[in-house]
């Protein structure tokens, strides 16, 4: 008899990250829409939650164009990628004690590493397409997730010396006695600003940039190809929302309430903070974004790292 | 896990040698890519997660993407693809091919002889790893920390070069900029012309 309990926890948590990012297509543009003081989309089903189906059977119908000037075969891989990765960093996500699909012991590197290679989507997107737009938001994209790839690694490694290991589990357990938002509320901003600038969201959405590039990388993706890059772009904030609470904000750690609803709370109000951010913040200049990342934030991730393992070295 | 290491490393394998035989630059880096996935994961399987997270994170995720970021940016049509096609030329084979086959030679003598694997397997924790590098490995990684800091000052010295010529330009006329975004009009995977 094998043991079927891994492939019920894999079953759940893709059930609930799948469904979670297409009702993000609803939750973001009806919070949009409340702070820009407008209705939004009310009209199917209840308050509107029909257009979530209505917008997935829209992706799914529409015509799925490959371009002839386009690399087919990296053009249809692209999308792929994205989703894949951003997927995969879930196995080390434990949603509450012990429910984790893998709990490696070097989750955290996982979550990196899974992250850095999300990178190739919207670079080889950009490429395939073969369109100057395109190109453009690629190397956009690359320039920038690699930028801020460096010190979001260096702003997670202050976390990872308190814990004292790489397993998620165990980082969350280390805050039983205080968040670690507090002592490393530095690297918590800068985790932050990371994350947002890696999920491509606005205000660092310069990859995309509407109103210069088209769309960017994926101008020329249609169908359920643009549905990948949309899904994947959700998973992205996602994930990032319960690293963040994960790594900063106890995880599943609370009073009263059960472990895994603390987790779902706090991972919600951080998506609502990703999304606040792009109601609220203009876009920067591309320069300006590149020479924040390695003039101030980098330097700022390093100070971070050198201060607290001073402390601890000194406390131990 | 021992299925898993074998069929990682033939993919690794299989996937190198696709690398070395592609025309197309793009096409021969992904295929490496998918080479590091499987070597990650057999470091991996023999007991050395750490290795396998550091090898996905470098070498994958930041290495191969600056290599893609420069072909990206470099204008490969047609005219590379004829390049590379003449460069593959059953001749050239011939002295790498003698090289590889004293390596293969090597490696199934080394395997055939080799003593049989230690009894449980030892999980090599990131803790160990940081241990032996600043102790009896020290000198290796002040070494290569030397070698990356004189790579930066290059790096940094060949910058302000050009940026001093840029001002220059700048300071002339506009039309340089306009014949420089030309080139990035004609890159892309290199096939524009049909669109023209």
């Amino acid at each position: 008899m094998i043991n079927l309990y891994p492939l019920l926890i894999i079953a759940v948590v893709l059930f609930i990250v799948l469904n979670l990012a297409a009702g993000l297509i609803w939750v973001e543009r009806r919070l949009l829409a409340l702070w820009q003081d407008r209705y939004g989309p009310n009209r199917v089903g209840p308050f509107g939650l029909g257009q979530v189906l209505a917008d997935s059977v829209k992706l799914f119908l529409k015509e799925d164009w490959i371009p002839p000037f386009a690399d087919k075969g990296v053009f249809i891989l692209a999308p792929g990628i994205i989703v894949a990765t951003a997927i995969l960093s879930f196995a080390v996500i434990p949603l509450a004690p012990g429910f984790v699909v893998a709990d490696l012991n070097i989750g955290v590197l996982f979550l990196l590493a899974m992250s850095s290679l999300g990178v190739y989507s919207v670079v080889l997107a950009g490429w395939a397409s073969n369109n100057k737009y395109s190109l453009l938001g690629g190397i956009r994209a690359s320039a920038q997730m690699l930028s801020y790839e460096v010190f979001m690694g260096l702003s997670l490694l202050g976390v990872v010396i308190l814990a004292g290991s790489f397993r998620l589990t165990d980082i969350v357990e280390a805050q039983r006695k205080v968040w670690f938002v507090i002592p490393q509320f530095p690297g918590f901003v800068l985790f932050l600003i990371a994350g947002v600038a890696e999920t491509r969201r606005l205000p660092f959405d310069l990859a995309e940039a509407e109103s210069e590039l088209v769309a960017g990388f994926h101008s020329e993706y249609s169908g359920m190809k643009f549905g990948m890059f949309f899904v994947g772009e959700y998973i992205g904030v996602i994930l990032i929302s319960v690293a963040i609470s994960l790594l900063y904000f106890g995880g599943w750690l609370g009073p009263v309430l059960p472990p895994g609803l603390w987790l779902a709370i706090k991972t919600m109000t951080f998506i609502c903070l990703f999304i606040l951010m792009r109601a609220g913040l203009p876009r920067p200049r591309f320069d300006q974004l590149m020479s924040w990342g390695w003039k101030y934030l980098l330097p700022l991730a390093l100070l971070n790292l050198l201060v607290t393992g001073a402390v601890v070295l000194a406390l131990s | 896990m021992l299925i898993a290491f074998y069929i990682a490393s033939a993919i690794a394998v299989l996937a190198t040698i696709i690398a070395i035989t592609r025309r197309h630059a793009v096409h021969a880096l992904l295929y490496l890519i998918v080479s590091l996935l499987g070597v990650a994961i057999d470091f991996f399987v023999i007991g050395a997660p750490f290795l396998a997270a550091l090898e996905l994170i470098i070498y994958a995720g930041a290495i191969m993407v600056l290599f893609l970021f420069v072909v990206m940016m470099l204008n490969i049509g047609e005219h590379a693809t004829e390049v590379e096609t003449a460069s593959l030329k059953p001749g050239v084979w011939g002295w790498p091919s003698a090289l590889g086959v004293v390596l293969i030679a090597e490696l199934i003598y080394v395997a055939a002889h080799a003593s049989a694997p230690p009894g449980p397997m030892h999980v090599v924790s990131a803790k160990e790893i940081g241990i032996s590098l600043f102790g009896p490995y020290a000198i290796g990684v002040e070494l290569a920390s030397l070698l990356l800091t004189s790579g930066l000052v290059g790096a940094y010295h060949l910058g302000r070069r050009t940026s001093r010529e840029e001002e220059r330009n700048d300071a002339g006329t506009v039309g340089t900029r306009i014949g420089s975004s030309g080139d990035l009009v004609r890159s892309g995977s290199g096939r524009t012309s049909y669109t023209a």
